[in-house]
């Protein structure tokens, strides 16, 4: 078939970049060559506008055993135990298909973990919807929360936590961000590397169908009017056969007789024998007619462009492949020895016997284009950074304003979706969704890892820079108020189309934030994901550089939750109180506005994290809270809804501002915690060897929250507001 | 005394049901794969929770055919202790162990969460350490486990007290708000007509140790733990005790 203009067009690849491919063939390439190429130098594989930007980011530190560029980040735990961790988007795949399009961002990145060598312990997500009054908003909470729940608790395993977001600037881009941790032996690590020339390479996992030819590549573009009709390129996933694969390689794993194993995800067959064979310095020999199909009649072009879940490839060592597959057979799954190392850098497909296509190894991963793209600071930034707090109009009414943003899906109690996830399958969640981080402990030590996901996109929205920089900070303080020292953090940065220089300069103040923030706070970055091209219609989602970070408890009997538990406690804020009404949730719902300039002192942040920590291992703490969207009132509106049974408090705070600043305001570093009163001069002096303000604002009391003379609502009003916000929306 | 642990493709509550027996309980346990035949030295037999085979077709459809559920069925006739939990409950419903059926949740969604259940009967082998009527707290996590059954198999379960936990408020009340799935009479767990098979919907193994938030699963281990050192000590199944 002859490579015409049009052909290349489909591919998305641009002019320029065939003009590559001719130059590095030294001829035209045949259709399957071209197709292995645009997967390969997609967005979603190459990473060709983010990478020259990645390498800002520490990446070492003492925990990291295993920085970016595997399949997943490790860092060590101690025992002989290491965690391995990473979060992957499939925002495209789940807002044309959600149910699968979650399912199999789920299977994905669990994939991701097992393939180290690691048995997945936990999963969390980042979930990114439209407004409410958006018609299709509905549709994507219930058929993405399905997915992942259809998948997690299938395979068993929980999924502890996450955060949901609803905002206009997501109604035609969803985000569906999935992270997982898993567990191994330090010494038992597995990576995807192709050495040994000569060594077998084996396919193990479900058949290969014409299923998602092309995902990669609609994950790097942008969509018009009627995404829908790319539901072709969007997979199904089969839970049971992961299961089955996960437990299977686990065991394969017990053996001596892996090289290096990937799995099959995004541009399937191609990428992982590419991937492998680059870190290995080697080639890979692949034979078409020994790849398991479901099909008959299946082309090249179709098996190596394949986006089929559930498969793996391994090289394994010569001699054991008849045993690799006997482990396969006991868990009733196909294994098939689908070719070998070759000596030669380069991909190699044969068909009949023939070589159907070839191309160095080099050119689809080190040699593929980079783009330094053309960044600007947008012309609207100044006039959303303006922002006037005179001319806010005061509630008249308190109590009202407050159960309106506890009623914001950005607040409101999440309930209605992580009832729907097995949580606590494993028996390991100590913390379970609902408290700032969860945790989980690690049967055979007293240890304990914490893990979150956070991001709020509106002040990235404001300050791409300082809300990328808040968003690891906050992930560091949810993980620092439940009593874990954060160690390290994945990422997956969601942008819009990067080929426009306003969303490419949020792009790059994003990545510096980042750095700052990991510099400052000691958390290096060991894994991540981009994800370009969320735009629909010329409309780009606010920048999300969502953050997943794990901490770490030497000890599980020093963690925290949020919750006030017992009446008279004294509560006492950390960190000073400053008013911000800057980017707020307040700002939003109540005034319609997104505005101003949302800002961190990230030394400051340093502190109160530290002297947390400290409270926290000194025993001091009973509960303790992060001060995030809605300011201290919906804080202590959340820390007063125990699931255990709920109490109330009664507050004064002392501030020489508006009232509406001193409870809505979201200004950072700021912590609720609760201790005995005997325990007060005790944190006083913690706090001040961090130099971290702490003053005492009120007890925990009675059936009512009261906060000065402006909040009086019984908990009963409250947890009617925040508790079942979701769920009238989603019904109504 | 030993338990046995079937592992069906699919179970993923296998390990949980272990480490209770292991390490809580300190009794002995081995996992069962379920392709093996010839069950050898099992003092009870736990059939744990997940979704074997995916829940194809229909929860525990496919799984009752597994080899190793003939071994299941003898072990039971013959009077041993057979646990179900969660989709082990749904097994041994389609195995023909216990009655009636569990259907997909009321509001056809999964649902994880502690709920609260009335000992009906605590004269059972799984019981026996729960004060009758004492309302306990062990989590649920399922997509089918709307009990049903037809009338007169309700009847016979009311009367003869082999509704074993029902779903009630957290002082007592097996009131309609209660109930997390729809299932009739909130039967949360049900024995066979002989009293040694057990299947209940909530997780008794997440609710075993004090940092998961309850410990008032136990009672279900205690009991089985007690009625064997009890009792059946001279009549293990499976095999001659050389007494």
């Amino acid at each position: 078939m002859k490579i015409t203009e049009e052909t290349v067009k489909e591919h998305g690849l641009s002019s320029e970049e065939y003009e590559r491919i001719l130059g590095i063939l030294g001829r035209e390439p045949n259709l399957l060559e071209l197709g292995i190429f645009s997967v390969m130098w997609s967005e979603h594989c190459s990473y060709k506008s983010s990478r020259r930007h990645l390498k800002n980011f520490p990446t070492k530190g003492p925990y990291v055993l295993q920085g970016p560029g595997e399949n997943a980040g490790i860092v060590d735990i101690g025992d002989g135990l290491a965690v391995a961790f990473k979060m992957e988007s499939h925002n495209h795949p789940s807002f044309i298909e959600p149910y699968q399009g979650a399912a199999t961002g789920v299977g994905g990145i669990l994939r991701d973990i097992f393939t180290m060598g690691a048995r997945p312990i936990a999963s969390l997500n980042s979930l990114r919807f439209g407004s409410f009054d958006n018609p299709r908003t509905a549709y994507l909470v219930e058929g993405v929360t399905a997915g992942i729940a259809g998948y997690g608790n299938c395979i068993g395993v929980p999924t502890v936590g996450g955060e949901v977001y609803f905002d206009d600037s997501y109604n035609g881009n969803c985000l569906v961000n999935v992270m997982t941790a898993g567990l191994l032996k330090k010494d038992r690590i597995f990576r995807g590397t192709a050495s040994g020339i000569g060594n077998p390479v084996i396919y193990v996992g479900s058949k290969t169908g014409r299923d998602g030819i092309h995902g990669a590549t609609m994950a790097s573009d942008v969509f018009g009017e009627g995404g829908e009709e790319r539901r072709p390129t969007v997979q199904v996933g089969d839970p049971f056969a992961e299961k089955l694969l996960l437990e299977a390689c686990l065991e394969l794993f017990k053996t001596s007789h892996v090289v290096g194993i990937q799995d099959m995800g995004a541009a399937g067959l191609t990428s992982s024998s590419v991937e492998m064979a680059s870190r290995g310095g080697t080639g890979i020999e692949l034979d078409m007619d020994a790849v398991p199909r479901r099909e008959e009649g299946m082309t090249p072009y179709e098996i190596m462009l394949s986006e089929s879940q559930e498969r793996m490839l391994m090289v394994v060592k010569k001699g054991t492949g008849e045993a690799v597959k006997e482990i396969f057979r006991k868990w009733d799954l196909e294994a098939e020895v689908v070719g070998r190392v070759i000596e030669d850098k380069s991909i190699r497909i044969l068909e009949n016997g023939k070589i159907s296509g070839e191309i160095p190894i080099a050119s689809l991963t080190d040699d593929a284009p980079v783009y330094d793209r053309p960044s600007k600071r947008p012309d609207w930034q100044d006039s959303i950074n303006e922002f006037d707090k005179h001319a806010v109009k005061e509630p008249e009414d308190y109590n009202e304003t407050l159960l309106k943003l506890l009623q914001s899906g950005n607040i409101a109690s999440k309930e209605w979706i992580y009832r729907q996830y097995d949580h606590m399958v494993r028996t390991d969640t100590v913390v379970c969704p609902g408290s700032d981080a969860a945790v989980v402990r690690i049967k055979g030590t007293h240890k304990a890892i914490a893990l979150t996901v956070d991001c709020n996109s509106r002040y990235c929205y404001l300050d791409p820079f300082k809300g990328a920089a808040i968003a690891v900070a906050e992930a560091a303080r949810n993980l620092a108020v439940s009593g874990a020292r954060p160690i390290a953090l994945t990422d997956c940065l969601n942008f819009g189309n990067p080929e426009r220089p306003e969303v490419m300069w949020q792009f790059t103040e994003a990545v510096m934030g980042i750095r700052e923030a990991c510099i400052i706070l000691g958390v290096p970055v060991i894994g991540g994901n981009v994800s370009l091209y969320n735009e629909t219609s010329g409309v780009s989602i606010h920048p999300t550089p969502t953050i997943g970070m794990v901490g770490l408890i030497d000890d599980l009997s020093e963690h925290t939750t949020q919750w006030f538990k017992n009446e008279g406690d004294v509560i006492v804020l950390l960190g000073s109180n400053a008013a911000a009404l800057d980017g707020s949730e307040y700002m939003k719902v109540i005034h319609g506005a997104e505005k101003g300039m949302p800002d961190i002192d990230l030394a400051k942040e340093k502190n109160i994290q530290e002297a947390c920590l400290e409270a926290i291992k000194a025993g001091i703490i009973v509960s303790a809270h992060d001060v995030s969207e809605g300011g201290v009132a919906a804080a202590l509106a959340e820390s007063c809804l125990n699931p255990e049974g709920a109490i109330g408090a009664v507050v004064g705070l002392s501030y020489d501002w508006r009232a509406d600043e001193a409870l809505f305001g979201e200004a950072q570093s700021k912590v609720i915690v609760t201790i005995k009163d005997k325990d007060f001069s005790k944190i006083e002096k913690i706090c001040k060897a961090h130099s971290t303000p702490c003053e005492p604002i009120g007890r925990v009391k009675g059936g009512a929250l009261v906060i000065g003379d402006e909040i009086a609502l019984p908990l009963g009003r409250i947890k009617d507001a925040w508790g079942g916000a979701l769920a009238k929306y989603l019904h109504s | 005394m030993k338990f046995g642990i079937i592992v069906f493709p699919g179970s993923n509550c296998d390990h949980d049901c272990y480490h209770a027996v292991k390490h809580v309980f300190s009794q002995k346990a081995d996992y069962v794969w379920h392709k093996d035949t010839g069950l050898k030295g099992f003092d009870c037999l736990i059939l744990p929770g997940g979704f074997s085979y995916g829940d194809y077709l229909r929860t525990g459809a496919i799984a009752r055919f597994s080899p190793v559920m003939n071994e299941v069925v003898s072990f039971a006739k013959k009077g041993g202790l057979v646990l179900g939990i969660c989709n082990g409950f749904q097994i041994l419903t389609e195995a023909g162990l216990l009655p009636g059926v569990l259907m997909r949740n009321r509001d056809l969604k999964f649902i994880c969460k502690q709920t609260y259940l009335r000992v009906e009967n605590n004269r059972t082998a799984f019981t026996s350490s729960y004060g009758e009527g004492s309302v306990v707290k062990i989590p649920i996590a399922h997509a089918d486990g709307n009990y049903y059954a037809d009338p007169d198999t309700i009847t016979a379960l009311e009367d003869n007290g082999r509704v074993v936990l029902r779903y009630s408020t957290s002082d007592g009340q097996a009131a309609p708000e209660a109930n997390p799935n729809g299932s009739l009479n909130n039967i949360a767990g049900i024995t066979n007509e002989a009293g040694n098979v057990l299947g209940m919907m909530p997780h008794p193994e997440r609710a075993a140790e004090a940092e998961l938030g309850s410990t008032d699963g136990r009672g279900v281990f205690e009991s089985i733990i007690h009625a064997f050192s009890d009792c059946c000590k001279d009549h293990r199944h499976g095999h001659k005790t050389h007494s």
